[in-house]
């Protein structure tokens, strides 16, 4: 691995920004992600940052099972966020449907409509288990690279 | 509507003034909003058509994710119109446990709208002071109810979980540090220049209007209506407990924020007052897996307003029919009064200001005409006709009343 690239890879796993999407989820994993990135949690010292625009964005965090409504606007979120770009799928809802799983206005989980990298269960995931999942996104990548 | 001079601008459904999906198209001139036309639906998920697919007890647990900050809120309200049906009653303990849980949900929620609100208005310290405080109660439910949210409390007849004198101790430890937290935000809140200034005039909904347009909860009670389900038709212990219904009359998005600071005050009194009076005794009774047939209407002072379900059994162990009125529906409309001729910079807070929760709201409702064989959807005027033809068949005229009410500029 060039010297380049090895500092590409270290400044994009030290510095992930989140982009957070609610596609139809209940707010209790939503509000769970904010608790994460509150001084309790601090997800910041990972140095994560929650960004505003999908453009400035390396990480989707999805809750919700992707309503109708939704689906298409998950898309073409995902389609302007630049690569490389990941995927996480936060609480049971987004995971695999939850409660509401073969509800007739869910697609029942994010991986049905865009590829996920990592899940995070839970009903609400606590913010404990959100900081789990992210780092060990992290680490994936790290190894993925170092790989290469 | 607007002409072509006037800009229109799309808002959503993902933006980062937004939490929820949901849409906004703003009517623009210069920086003031003309009008607004808000769209619903993104978090349409058919909850009310899934819980008639199962079992009371199941949909115990999936009414209570109509909402994941008032999760036992939606519980409540629908457990108290099944036990309602079955003409269940339900121990002492065990309403005045829901009433705690009740009231720790509130101090969360109004912590966590402290703290959005205070984002919304560039005030982000205030954002990381309150949810750094709000872990605390965080802390207590997750200890008695066992999660963090949608905490699975109640079942039929009853609650699942009994409160330990050790739990009650450390309640009332928690509550002495949120009071005193507490105590500092309503300084803040009443003396901080930059708060006052930045909330002082904004999102006005007059008296009239809050009659008019049906607002519910604190943002009601801002505008000096005293309407709280707690007080005017007491559920759980709330009957045999003492609290003050607070109310504002400054008409605005600051009234609005002293006003929930002030409840978290008082709800700290209603959990005090509980726990030193918990009745002894079980903390639930058997229920019929089977509800009779039957229909019940159930009311519940939710932390965003009064929360509606209604519920119709049939006999047999799944429910004929739910449907659930969330506070943020009765809401809504306010919001479009109160953005009218604003500045376009006012409009996040002024949305946020009444705690909106789309994932409540997001019901759907399509009527068809009973007798076409291709189900066209009615439209409203029609449906208001209708509704007004089936009144007077019962003997009800309000074509005079209606009259009366345009002539006064009452009528939407």
């Amino acid at each position: 691995m060039s010297l380049i690239k090895k500092i590409i890879t270290w400044a994009r796993i030290k510095s992930p920004w989140i982009l957070h999407f609610n596609t139809g989820a209940c707010n209790a994993c939503d509000i769970e992600i904010i608790a994460a990135l509150t001084p309790r949690y601090d997800l910041e010292r990972f140095g994560v940052v929650l960004k505003g625009t999908p453009r400035h964005a390396d990480v989707l965090v999805c809750s919700g099972p992707v309503t109708k409504q939704i689906e298409d606007r998950l898309c073409r979120i995902y389609e302007q966020m630049p690569e490389p770009k990941f995927v996480v799928a936060v609480g049971a809802c987004a995971c695999s449907g939850g409660v509401v799983r073969g509800c007739y206005n869910v697609a029942s989980g994010i991986d049905k409509v865009i590829p996920v990298a990592a899940y995070i269960p839970g009903c609400p995931a606590s913010p404990k288990a959100i900081i789990d999942g992210v780092v060990k996104l992290l680490a994936s990548l790290e190894d993925k690279e170092a790989k290469k | 509507m607007h002409n072509s001079k006037d800009f229109k601008i799309p808002i959503g459904p993902q933006h980062p003034a937004l939490k929820e999906p949901e849409g906004f198209s703003v009517a623009l001139k210069g920086e003031k909003i003309l009008g607004v036309d808000i769209r619903l639906g993104y978090n349409h998920r058919g909850i009310e058509k899934a819980a008639e697919e199962r079992t009371y007890i199941q949909d115990i647990y999936l009414i209570e994710r109509v909402c994941g900050i008032c999760s036992h809120s939606h519980s409540t309200c629908f457990i108290q119109a099944v036990e309602e049906i079955a003409g269940l009653a339900v121990p002492r303990r065990a309403l005045y446990i829901r009433t705690i849980i009740g009231e720790l949900e509130r101090i969360h929620s109004h912590l966590l709208w402290l703290g959005v609100a205070g984002h919304e208005i560039g005030f982000d310290t205030l954002l990381m002071y309150s949810w750094r405080d709000r872990e605390v109660v965080m802390d207590i439910l997750a200890s008695i109810t066992g999660n963090r949210v949608n905490y699975g409390m109640n079942t039929i007849g009853g609650v699942r979980r009994d409160i330990s004198p050790e739990q009650s101790q450390e309640i009332l430890i928690a509550l002495d540090i949120l009071e005193e937290r507490t105590k500092y935000y309503i300084e803040v809140a009443t003396q901080e220049s930059t708060i006052i200034k930045r909330l002082s005039g904004v999102g006005i909904l007059s008296r009239e209007d809050v009659l008019r347009l049906d607002a519910v909860g604190p943002t009601a009670r801002a505008s000096g209506v005293k309407r709280d389900v707690r007080a005017d038709d007491p559920y759980a212990a709330y009957g045999e407990l003492e609290f003050k219904v607070i109310t504002d009359e400054r008409c605005d998005v600051y009234g609005r924020t002293v006003v929930r600071v002030k409840e978290l005050m008082e709800s700290y009194k209603i959990i005090r007052q509980a726990l030193k009076n918990l009745p002894d005794g079980p903390i639930a009774i058997k229920a019929p897996r089977k509800i009779p047939a039957g229909e019940a209407l159930s009311r519940y002072e939710a932390p965003r307003g009064e929360d509606v379900h209604y519920v119709r059994a049939n006999g047999t162990e799944k429910p004929d029919r739910v449907k659930v009125r969330a506070p943020t529906l009765a809401n809504i409309q306010a919001v479009k009064h109160m953005l009218r001729d604003r500045y376009l910079a006012d409009m996040p807070i002024v949305i946020a200001a009444i705690d909106p929760c789309f994932s409540c709201t997001d019901r759907l409702i399509a009527l068809k005409e009973q007798e076409s064989a291709t189900g066209k959807i009615i439209s409203w005027p029609a449906l208001h006709a209708y509704s007004l033809e089936w009144y007077k068949k019962q003997g009800i005229d309000f074509t005079a009343l209606n009259k009366k009410l345009s002539a006064k500029g009452l009528t939407g």
